[in-house]
């Protein structure tokens, strides 16, 4: 396929589902190049040889029916996926050509932010909330703290709403306001990957378009997935989507492509809700 | 069927239900006037404004469509080729109009010699417009293409018959009104075929996801 090519900045061996992916598929710099992952519940495997390349700073949507993977596969890529027990992984990723396997966990999991379905800020202050991971990691103290968490906030579209009340408590924020929080509480160790996990789902849609439109702002910085349920919000907010079905990635193509003519009937089937 | 599906049949009949007015109309425009019967030209007339009706109604089907289930894939190339499909259905009756007006104009001439070749040009035409809403229909992308290779001898055919027609205008000074309304009537039918293949381009994209216009892609 004429998609070999056209993927010339990738490794042959990341890009081993090329069959998956576009002919008009443009190459990209990957941040992640995942092989022939396979992934483990006990006896269960839920994923399937995943192979395939996530392109630096955009944003990637995965989608499929529920059950089909794409959360676990979000969570091998900062190894979140290991803290469930009886699991076992196959198959190799590279973040920068680095193996995640061999990497120190602690470092991984900040570079590599992750915000999950329902907002869960830490029962402490709105500062505090944003200040954990800085105080964790050390460095930063009294003022360079304050402009940190300040600069996160606003990253993150909080700041003018919680400016005047950062020591009132977090979970006294509505559950957009929270969301947004922890995004703010991942961006304050300054991750290259942010891994966002049904980010929307719990929020009504002005909530929703902030944190779209904060997924725009932040991709300049920042490579982003994002699972999501939502066909509309993955064509709306991503440059390339992977649709998964019963562990397996069917296609990964442009977002504009796999929406206008995907590549696979069961793409086709499940977008266009004539599934099973 | 899901209701979506329910829909999207709705949409498709219609627009097949304003095919075939439009078909209707192009054939008893051109039979008007090579037949000289005066009561298939005011049919078509008379018809115009269901045809109007028809793009108005098809158009808000399909934008209601699109504004409520978000269609992808194709759904959506059926809808945005739906939208434009429509818009070129209701120019064709428009031009067929105008040479149902024209031959009303010729209803008492004696005949102009490039008589011979309007039949054989509408002939043609009419094929293409039957060709590109059967591809349409069947989503057959051969036959669409059959219709873009088609567009070419068209054009020759209204370029011998302007040709023609200004030759006789030089010899016959005194019949210039009727031989300008037969350059008329091949410019109408050269502009149906545009539609035509503007049509068989849409299916095209409808059914393989390519654009060929202005040979944006190969178009064989």
């Amino acid at each position: 396929m004429g998609a070999v090519t056209n993927l010339s900045s990738m490794s042959s061996e990341a890009n081993r589902g090329e069959q998956l992916t576009g002919r008009l598929l443009r190459s990209f710099e990957p941040k992640f190049r995942v092989s022939h992952l396979n992934f483990y519940y006990g006896a269960v495997q839920a994923l399937h040889d995943i192979s395939l390349a996530i392109p630096q700073n955009q944003i990637t949507a995965l989608i499929g029916p529920s059950g089909c993977g794409k959360s676990t596969f979000l969570r091998t890529l900062n190894r979140m996926s290991e803290t469930i027990r009886h699991t076992r992984v196959e198959g190799e990723i590279l973040l920068d050509n680095e193996d995640i396997f061999s990497m120190d966990l602690v470092t991984l999991r900040r570079r590599v932010g992750m915000v999950f379905q329902k907002p869960n800020p830490f029962p402490k202050t709105i500062f505090d909330n944003v200040a954990y991971g800085l105080r964790v990691n050390g460095g930063h103290r009294g003022a360079a703290l304050a402009d940190a968490v300040e600069a996160s906030l606003r990253r993150a579209a909080l700041w003018d709403e919680v400016k005047d009340q950062l020591g009132k408590s977090a979970l006294a924020l509505s559950g957009g306001q929270q969301q947004r929080l922890c995004i703010a509480r991942a961006l304050a160790v300054n991750p290259e990957v942010l891994l966002l996990d049904e980010p929307c789902s719990a929020l009504d849609p002005i909530a929703t378009a902030k944190i779209e439109d904060l997924m725009f702002t932040l991709k300049e910085n920042c490579t982003i997935l994002i699972v999501t349920h939502s066909m509309q919000q993955a064509a709306r907010v991503s440059t390339h989507t992977g649709f998964f079905l019963l562990g397996k990635l069917i296609e990964f193509n442009e977002t504009d492509i796999l929406f206008k003519k995907p590549l696979r009937k069961e793409t086709e089937d499940y977008i266009t809700g004539r599934f099973g | 069927m899901r209701h979506f599906e329910e829909r999207l049949d709705e949409l498709r009949k219609r627009l097949l239900e304003m095919s075939g007015l439009v078909e209707s109309a192009i054939y008893r425009s051109v039979h008007a006037l090579v037949e000289k019967d005066e009561n298939l030209a005011h049919q078509v007339l008379e018809n115009e404004s269901h045809v109007n009706q028809m793009e108005i109604e098809i158009d808000d089907m399909a934008v209601r469509l699109l504004a409520l289930e978000q269609p992808v894939a194709t759904d959506l190339r059926f809808i945005t080729s739906a939208i434009k499909i429509n818009n070129d259905l209701e120019r064709m009756g428009d031009l067929a109009v105008s040479i149902a007006e024209r031959a009303l104009n010729l209803m008492h001439e004696a005949p102009v010699n490039a008589l011979v070749d309007i039949p054989y040009m509408a002939n043609l035409v009419e094929s293409m417009v039957r060709k590109s809403l059967d591809a349409f229909v069947k989503k057959d992308s051969d036959l669409a293409r059959s219709v873009l290779i088609s567009d070419d001898a068209v054009d020759d055919l209204r370029n011998g018959i302007y040709n023609e027609m200004v030759r006789f205008m030089e010899e016959n000074p005194q019949r210039i009104p009727p031989a300008l309304n037969l350059i008329f009537v091949a410019r109408s039918l050269e502009r149906i075929a545009d539609h035509a293949t503007n049509i068989a381009e849409d299916v095209l994209f409808l059914v393989e996801g390519i654009d060929v216009r202005h040979h944006a892609e190969t178009r064989t």
